[in-house]
Formats: structure tokens, sequence, C-alpha cells
């Protein structure tokens, strides 16, 4: 939150056809322009609401507690609901924060959250929404798989090659949309769905060559990667947490440096907060769109490579980035599209994920209990006047959160 | 924006040049394809090989009806055919051809294709156009919804989990009551799904995107929760039973079509139906010119006394009913059974087809049955050993969409104010 004030919101034309109608939304994501307590609130609010709508669910699905509820006795339906809610929520807690095991889980869950939400973030700064994470993580992690077995090299040089080989292959899957978007005004939210399928289905071909796949297997999964291309862990081999999370805690410094003090990074947030003035100051709009669709699929592409190097079974597999791009959405406006906030978000998500392991192992209570609170987070992020609304807070001004602009933009 | 009136003239002339370059780029891609097909399908293939289409079901009323083709002449004869229309586009740069004659050469180029694929080989044309209807109608009904919304300025990114999420209610309600009132109980999911994203996007003014984005992460998130948790342990709630299909009389014993088209369940009939109503209601009817007038220029049908915000919560939640339908047909036409994220995807082939079907329901018809033969294609080639990877199949939705709204191949212009929150002064 670094940013000077910037002009209030009611100084902006209203008009929704107005060309420089981003610098709303940009207020909003960001931050930018509210204190620190009042930008940690409706997080803060948003985390707690999406948590105990998540109770209420844990509660109704409980089937068991329905039985009782139809054999007569509420009270007692009333009380096992409640042990599961907190059977459910203990286990979360000692999964992601309750013994040393579990914090390495939850900074091993959070190291690709950190990475994918950074290159949402930095598309979030220039004003263009990256959907496409998903698909550059399979491109950038189809890098690494290939040159994490043909080469042999020391783990020393092996590593930053096929880091290097990742953030390649990201940022080509990542510059195609914004080269389509500065070129032929094509949205980058349809290129890049569309993107994804398409890696979705290249790695699912790609693994099944030859090449790669693993011998006497039918199904899409590579070979693994030499022993030199994984990254050590750090905390002894009990302990999954591996030298990935040090790399995220790099990149958001790097992130950090790159939006806010570098020349490049004024580029992008000036484009972000009115492409027209910027291209008024000079500045290529062509360019920095492309440069900050690169920059984002390069760290889609490190993600990606995380998910090959940096855990078991350290090969390829069909769709091995998940749902983490989608996560890294979730992310990034959780964490205000700041470096620091996102690296704060992807720690929660992280325990939220890791907790969820042991919630579902523990409790019994499926971890994609875990998506539903994320997907209520995102809305309620998005929507803060319904914060408000549920919380009776004094509303601030009437922000709202757009960041696209229609498909023809 | 002065600077734009200003140049108005210009532009309209800039527009119709840039057609024209679209109409000659399409010509020489036609031109390429001709050679492509001539060496592949045509002079690549056995000249003594027949290949045998199938052209009817052995349940069909008429059993045995063939189509037998030399398949290097039916190369040929498509390449000639590709090449000449691609000629023609070169030579004349009649942009209003170029979409015509695109549909038509994609048209060719699958029949050539097939020709090669079964050449020496009996292949079920039938059963694969059967199957091209049946696997367009999530698709349609899906991109149905989508315009819907698309046509108020609305854009739905949601349609994966309104379809996932009543396909799942769907299975519930099938399972404890009857198919009717599943039917029922999934297209009110869609609805309320439908109405979930009008109030963020309209009441709350979230960005749409992140909204669509939002629903979708929910769906899969609830209705795996769910399907682990509840239908784990109770699989009696996992099994809805199937409406089954109404073959209407004589029309269904016409041979291709017949079985295509007329012995289906309600829901293809439904498909076409809903088609046909979206697109009279919004080209003939006045609530049609509201909708469209609240797309394009919200601000002028404000003026004009049409109140925006009640057009779109109605239109949006109207589209969720429509993918509801879509939903219920995942769960209760074929498979009647539900599986974690048995959309995989659906929802968003949906959205390629309603921008490849330019936001036009009879497009959006043509481009879900388009993406239904590329699927049923995937499946069939299988069957036949040939060595084209399914995965490249599997693309082409998604290829062609960046394609289109690429511009590369013809426009697509969507409703002007899609996407953008109305504010009321």
């Amino acid at each position: 939150m670094s940013d000077s004030g910037g002009m209030p919101a009611d100084q902006e034309n209203p008009e929704p056809e107005a060309p420089s109608g981003e610098p709303d939304w940009f207020r909003r994501v960001t931050g930018i322009g509210s204190s620190l307590g009042q930008s940690l609130m409706v997080p803060a609010l948003a985390l707690v609401t999406a948590l105990v709508i998540g109770a209420v669910i844990i509660a109704v699905t409980d089937v068991d507690a329905w039985r009782a509820w139809t054999d007569e006795s509420p009270g007692e339906a009333l009380s096992m609901m409640w042990a599961s809610i907190t059977d459910g929520y203990k286990a979360l807690f000692r999964g992601s924060l309750g013994s040393r095991n579990a914090i390495s889980e939850t900074l091993f869950a959070a190291t690709p959250l950190i990475i994918a939400g950074l290159a949402v973030a930095v598309g979030f700064r220039a004003g263009l929404f990256n959907i496409g994470v998903n698909g550059q993580m399979h491109m950038g992690g189809l890098v690494a798989i290939y040159l994490g077995f043909t080469l042999s090299l020391p783990a020393v040089i092996h590593v930053p090659v096929v880091l290097l080989g990742a953030v390649i292959g990201g940022a080509i899957w990542g510059g195609i949309p914004g080269l389509l978007r500065a070129k032929t005004g094509a949205h980058e939210v349809i290129t890049t769905i569309m993107l994804n399928f398409v890696a979705l289905f290249f790695v699912d071909y790609v693994l099944t060559t030859s090449f790669y796949q693993e011998q006497g297997r039918l199904d899409p999964i590579s070979k693994p990667v030499d022993a030199s291309a994984r990254l050590p862990r750090i905390f002894g081999g009990d302990f999954r947490v591996h030298l990935g999370f040090l790399i995220a805690l790099a990149l958001v410094a790097f992130v950090y440096w790159l939006l806010f003090k570098s020349s490049i990074g004024f580029e992008f947030r000036a484009v972000g907060f009115n492409p027209d003035a910027a291209r008024y100051a000079g500045m290529s709009v062509v360019a920095v769109f492309v440069a900050v669709m690169a920059v984002s699929g390069a760290l889609g592409g490190i993600a990606g490579a995380n998910q090959i190097i940096g855990l078991e079974p350290f090969r390829g597999t069909t769709n091995f980035a998940a749902i983490i791009g989608f996560d890294a959405i979730a992310l990034a406006l959780l964490g205000r599209s700041h470096p620091v906030g996102v690296l704060w978000a992807g720690l929660l998500f992280g325990g939220l994920r890791a907790g969820g392991r042991a919630m579902q192992g523990e409790a019994g209570i499926p971890i994609d209990l875990v998506l539903v609170v994320q997907a209520l987070i995102i809305v309620l992020i998005a929507a803060p006047d319904l914060v408000r609304a549920l919380y009776r807070l004094k509303p601030e001004e009437a922000a709202a959160t757009q960041l696209t602009k229609g498909w023809d933009a | 924006m002065t600077a734009v009136t200003a140049t108005a003239d210009t532009k309209v002339k800039r527009r119709a040049t840039a057609e024209e370059r679209r109409a000659r780029i399409a010509g020489v891609v036609l031109i390429l394809l001709a050679a492509f097909v001539l060496w592949a399908f045509g002079l690549n293939v056995d000249g003594d090989l027949d290949a045998t289409f199938r052209l009817a079901l052995p349940t069909d009323r008429f059993t045995d009806i063939n189509w037998v083709v030399n398949s290097q002449l039916l190369g040929f004869i498509v390449a000639a055919i590709l090449a000449f229309l691609g000629g023609r586009q070169l030579r004349t740069a009649n942009f209003k051809w170029t979409n015509v004659s695109i549909a038509v050469a994609m048209g060719l180029f699958a029949l050539a294709f097939l020709g090669w694929a079964a050449a020496g080989e009996s292949f079920s044309l039938v059963g694969m156009l059967r199957s091209t209807v049946l696997l367009s109608v999530p698709v349609t009904l899906g991109a149905l919804c989508g315009l819907m919304g698309e046509r108020v300025a609305i854009i739905n990114i949601g349609i994966e989990g309104q379809l996932l999420t009543s396909a799942f209610v769907a299975v519930i309600l099938g399972s404890a009551f009857n198919i009717w009132v599943a039917l029922l109980g999934a297209v009110l999911t869609g609805g309320i799904l439908g109405w979930v994203l009008a109030v963020l996007a309209i009441r709350y003014r979230v960005d749409q995107i992140i909204a669509g984005v939002a629903i979708n992460i929910f769906a899969l998130g609830l209705t795996s929760f769910m399907a682990s948790r509840v239908l784990a342990d109770s699989q009696s709630l996992n099994a809805p039973g199937r409406i089954s299909p109404y073959a209407i009389p004589f029309l269904s014993d016409i041979p291709l079509l017949g079985p295509m088209f007329f012995d289906h369940s309600l829901f293809v009939y439904g498909m076409f139906g809903l088609v046909l109503l979206v697109h009279l209601g919004l080209f003939y009817t006045r609530w049609g010119l509201r909708s469209r007038a609240v797309g394009e220029h919200p601000k002028a049908a404000d003026t004009m006394g049409i109140n925006v915000f009640r057009t779109r919560y109605i239109n949006v939640i109207l589209g969720g009913f429509i993918a509801g339908f879509g939903g219920a047909f995942l769960t209760l036409s074929q498979v009647a059974r539900f599986e974690e994220n048995l959309t995989a995807g659906v929802g968003f082939i949906a959205l390629a087809a309603l921008i490849f079907g330019r936001w036009r329901p009879f497009g959006v018809l043509a481009a879900g049955l388009v993406f239904g033969f590329a699927r049923a294609l995937q499946t069939k080639l299988g069957i036949l050993g040939i060595p084209v990877p399914s995965e490249f199949l599997l693309m082409i939705p998604y290829i062609v969409t960046i394609i289109v709204v690429a511009g590369l191949v013809g426009h697509a212009r969507p409703p002007a104010a899609d996407g953008q929150p109305y504010i009321k002064q």
C-alpha cells in the first residue's frame, strides 16, 4: 500500500462507457487509498463469515445427525452436529498449525499458491485478468519435466536450468493472450480460459508420447525427473517443505521490486490505472500488455515446475496443476494484488489446504469444503458492500470491483 | 471519444477493407486446406478402397441403408470443391460469402476425413451423427444461458457451475422423489444460481468474471463435498432413473434424419424448441427488443422507460432455468448418476459456443452441433484405430474460439455494453 492516495472516486467519470473506467475497481482490489485497518477489516470478516457458513454446511450435511433427528431426539441431533463442526475445525487447526509437521505442511501447500497468486496479482495491477495460470503452469511444468529427465547436471545447475525453462514455457503461453489482446483486442479472459483447455489436452497428449511416458504405462504419466532436478527439503527429510518456499519468498520480494521500484513496473501500473493516459504519456500499451502477460505467465510456469520438481512422485500426470490456477485468483483478490498481501493470503490458503487434509482424514469431512470456503471468500472480498451490510458497518464509498469491461475491450 | 466520431467515415471504409482482407485470408486458408485434402485424403489413399457409411441403425424400421463411396474419389471431389471455394474467395473478396464458404468447407473437410478414416471399412455415420446431437445438448443449452445473460450485458462465466449444481440436484431429487421433481428442481437450481450472479453483478456490482469464477468454485466445492459426504454413504440417493426417449411417430422412421433428430428424450426436443423460442423472443417481441436495448445501450433504454435492472434480473434468471435444464440432461438422460466434476468443462465449451455462435440462438445451435461433432468424432476415431491423437480433436472448440475472438476469421461482436455494470443516475 505504498502508493499515494490517488484521487477520490467521485471525480472519476462515472459513465460506464467511459474508456477510463478502471480506477474504480483498481482502488477496490488493491486497497490503495484506504487505511491499513480498513483494508484488513473486510478480508478478516470475509474469512470469518466463510468459515461460519462452512460450519453450517458441515452441520446440515451430517447424515447421522439427521437420522437422530428423525428418531425424535432433536437435542441429540444438535449436539452431534455441534460435535461435527468442532471436530472438523479442530482437525483443520491441528493440521495447519498444530505441530511442526503441520506447519511444514502448510508452508508446503502454500508454496505453489503464493507463486500462482503473484501471477494473477501482476496481471490485476496492469488491468489484465489472467485466468490462464492453470495453462501456464501446465506448459511451464511440461518444459520442467523435459529438462528434468533429459539433462544430467549437478543439482546446483540443474534446478536453476529447469526453473528457467519453466519460466520460458510459461512466459510464451502467457504472452500469447497478451499479444492477441494488444494486437486484435481479443479479450484475455476468453483467450486464457480457452488456452487452459488447450494446454490441458496438450499435456495429456505429450505425456502419452513414448518419449515422455513412463515405460509400461498406458495412462498419461511421465518419467520422473532426475534427483538432481528436485527441490531439496529445507528442514530435513521428515518435513515436506522444500526450497520452493524460499523461492516463493524471493519471488514476493522480486514482484514487489518489479511493481513498485522499477520503471517497467511503473508502466504496468500506469497502464492498469488508465491505459489512455499511459498511451498519451508515450508508453507502448501493446508492449506492456505482452510484457505483463509474459511476466504473469512466467510466474505461472514456476508454479507449474514446483508441482513437478517439488513433490512426489516428481512426474507429470494428467491435470497436474489441479485447481491452483483458480485458487490463485482468490489469493490475488484476498491479498489485494499486493505481493505481501498475496504472501499472507497464500499462507492462509496453504493452511486451509493442509488443515483440510487433516479434517478429511481425522474428522471425515471432505476437503472440498475448503473450496466452498474459498469461493465464499472471493465473493465477500469482491462485494465489500455485502460484508458491510452483514455486519452493519459504515459504508466506505460506493466502489465496486470491476476488472473487465466486456469482451471487446 | 470525439476523435472517433470525427473519423467515423474513414473508419467505415477501413472496416470494409479489413473484411475484404479477411475474405482473402479465408480464400488462402481454403486453398491450403484443398491441397491438404488432395494429398492426405486423396493421393495418400489406396484407390481400390471403398468407405461404407451406414445410414441406419439396427433398430430402425428400414435397416441396411448404406452409402458406399470410393475414398480416393471422395477426397478428390472435396479437394476440388474446396479449391473452387477458396479461389472464388481470393478473386472476388466477397466477404458476404466468407462465413458460408468456411462452414461448407468445414463440413466437406469432415466428410473427406471420414472417407479416409473409414477407407476399406464400414462406419456407422448415423450413430455418430446421433451422438453429435446428444453431445451438443448441454453445450447448446449452456450457451443459450450465456446468451440470455450477455444479451442484457451480464457476462456469465458460471455456466459450468450452474450445469454441475443442477445435475447434482437432479440426482438427489430424482432418487428421493421422481424424475419430474428432479427436472423441476434442476431447472430451479439453475435459476437460483442465475439469481445469485445477477444480485452480485447488479446490486453489488461485483466484477462479473469474478462472480462467475466464484460460482464455479463454489459449485465444484459444494457438489464434491456433498458427493463424498452424503452420496458415498447413501448410494440409494445416487440412482435417479432416466427420462426415457420418445420416438415421434412417422418422423422417426425417416432414414438418417429419424434416428438423428426424432428419436430422443425431451431434452433434445427441448433444446431445439428453446433455440427457436429464444430466437423468436429476442428478435420478434417487445421483450426481445427491450433486452437487446439494455445490452447495447442501457442508458438509452433507461431513458425510454425500460427498467434496466429488472430486465437484467429476469433474463439472467431465465437463462439460469435453461442451464438447469441442461444440467438435468447430464444426469437424467444417459448416465443417471453423479460423479465429482461430472461436467468437466462443458460449461466452458458452452461459453466458446456462445462466442462462436456470435450471440445468436441459431448460431449457438450450429456451434453446439459443430463442437458436438468434434467430440463424437473423438470417441469414434478410437474405435476405427486412426492415428490422430484424440486430444487434438478435444482442443478444437477452444482453438476455434480463440481464432474467432481474435478476428482472424470473421469478427465476433458482443453486445456493446457487455460486462459493464449500469449505474443509474
